[in-house]
């Protein structure tokens, strides 16, 4: 019971960084942008959750309504003044500003708010669970992640798939010049694939802060390290590859806990490495976002 | 009377290697202007220069008497001109009608839509749900084509039509063509099948190394004369 207990909690967890890696995912299958910053944004989502839950009162799922949108439009504009420019100089420069761009936001949230954790409450959400049979519970909270990361995913296949701006963003990962020719601004496709990618690594955010009860300027390290093997186990820019990515990794790690509390990173880095080796294209045999 | 899209005294190229030098030229609503020339003469350069996808070192392209030569390419593609370049380029993660529906993205009003591009090109008709990448080269010409009508153009410039096909396939392709031509749209047509530019165009620039050396129609041209100023005088007179 206790391998199928982690088992099970394994593959909760994985939706949780299937979530994480899904704005990666979309950055570079899009934009071909490996967005180094990843983990930052999700930071700078959790602090502004946490600003909300501290300052005005208002719960997580309220703080939700705000934070997203306005980390979608964060992103856009981060990509029209700064990754727009850097993609024209090469495959290096963007790679370096988003280099930076991690080593500026842990830096200024440590001068704004210290080092200290800033919690981000759920209530008793965190410690409720639904009990499956005798010694096996799944926590409603994981539950949920699972549940948005899923249709945060279809929501995504859904928007590339059946509408205008999604063709021309599948249209813009295939030759954003002649796009271009038939009249479409590859700027502005790529500003809002990059605010959806903004978007939704504000989301995951939030429910890694949630799932730890707070969030700190350094979490996002820790974050980006999970998105980037969810990614590359599933395979890079598979929509769908990072779902199993991240149950992949999430159930490796939950398993080392059982083994050990000191293994599941370990664990986790050493079944990354093993599918770089094995299968560098990932595990699910798809096409590109995209 | 202002020619729909003309080209003045046009220089460009690439670093330091010049491929254009000083050309002009100028095509008419509902007339074909093809571009002839052997490989490296600078046609396609052109075309580039044309649709703004390529920036002139010198010169001036007008649209309807407007200057347009600082237009981006996007934005000169909402205004009615629209390359269907070399090589198709199409999107191959889509499917043939998703890259039709693309095309509508310059969101141009006109008589091409799905429907009248498949009327027009039926052989598009039974691969509209197949993906682009599955597509044999004249089936990918014939969608970069209607990719390109879908724009609504006012000018549409076709690079290289038939390279790589079979002869079958460009007898077809040229014949669904038919019910392109005229209407008002004015084509800029590089073609390296010499017979085949004859039998469409109604004016010809012959280009040699980057310059307009001949211009006239097919019925004052005599083939000597063309195929002097696509060779050069040189190899002519072999």
């Amino acid at each position: 019971m206790v391998i199928v207990n982690a088992l099970l909690q394994g593959v909760l967890l994985g939706g949780l960084f299937a979530m994480a890696a899904l704005g990666l995912s979309i950055a570079f299958g899009i934009l071909r942008v490996v967005n180094l910053a990843h983990g930052e944004i999700m930071t700078i989502g959790a602090y502004l959750a946490a600003v909300g839950l501290s300052s005005l009162g208002v719960s997580v799922w309220v703080s939700l309504l705000a934070v997203v949108p306005l980390m979608g439009v964060v992103g856009y504009w981060v990509q029209r003044l700064l990754l727009q420019r850097a993609l024209t100089l090469g495959e290096l420069a963007p790679l370096l500003v988003t280099f930076g761009i991690a080593i500026i936001i842990p830096n200024a949230l440590i001068e704004l708010f210290t080092t200290n954790k800033q919690a981000i409450s759920t209530g008793d959400l965190a410690v409720r669970s639904i009990k499956l049979a005798d010694g096996l519970y799944v926590g409603v909270l994981p539950l949920l992640t699972m549940a948005v990361a899923i249709a945060l995913i279809a929501g995504t296949q859904l928007l590339l798939a059946r509408t205008r701006i999604g063709r021309h963003m599948r249209a813009a990962a295939d030759d954003s010049e002649t796009l271009r020719l038939l009249g479409v601004d590859h700027r502005k496709v790529y500003a809002a694939a990059m605010g959806l990618a903004f978007a939704i690594a504000a989301l995951a955010g939030v429910f890694f802060g949630m799932r730890q009860g707070g969030v700190t300027p350094f979490d996002g390290q820790l974050m980006v390290l999970f998105a980037f093997e969810a990614v590359i186990i599933g395979g890079l820019g598979s929509l769908w590859g990072t779902l199993a990515g991240g149950i992949v990794l999430g159930v490796a790690q939950t398993l080392a806990g059982v083994v050990s509390p000191e293994l599941p990173l370990l664990v986790g880095n050493l079944v990354f490495l093993a599918v770089l080796v094995l299968r560098p294209t990932g595990i699910v045999r798809s096409k590109v976002v995209v | 009377m202002t020619a729909l899209l003309a080209a003045e005294s046009i220089t460009a190229g690439y670093g330091d290697s010049r491929a254009v030098s000083e050309v002009s030229l100028a095509v008419e609503r509902g007339e074909v202007l093809a571009l002839v020339g052997a490989n490296g003469a600078g046609k396609s350069t052109l075309l580039r220069v044309l649709a703004g996808a390529h920036r002139p070192t010198a010169g001036r392209v007008h649209l309807r008497g407007e200057d347009v030569t600082d237009v981006r390419d996007f934005e000169r593609s909402r205004r009615g001109v629209c390359l269907v370049p070399e090589g198709r380029r199409l999107f191959a993660s889509l499917t043939v009608r998703e890259n039709l529906e693309v095309g509508a993205g310059s969101r141009r009003a006109g008589r091409w839509s799905v429907d009248t591009v498949v009327e027009a090109l039926p052989i598009l008709g039974p691969l509209l749900d197949r993906n682009a990448s599955q597509l044999s080269g004249g089936q990918q010409q014939a969608v970069a084509i209607g990719r390109g009508l879908m724009t609504n153009p006012d000018v549409l410039l076709l690079d290289e039509v038939s390279l790589g096909l079979a002869p079958i396939v460009i007898d077809e392709l040229y014949a669904s063509l038919a019910g392109v031509w005229g209407g008002g749209l004015g084509i800029v047509l590089v073609e390296q099948d010499l017979e085949r530019t004859l039998a469409v165009a109604d004016r010809i620039v012959c280009m040699l190394e980057g310059h307009a050396v001949l211009e006239g129609t097919p019925t004052s041209l005599t083939r000597e004369q063309i195929t002097d100023a696509y060779f050069g005088h040189e190899v002519a007179s072999w």
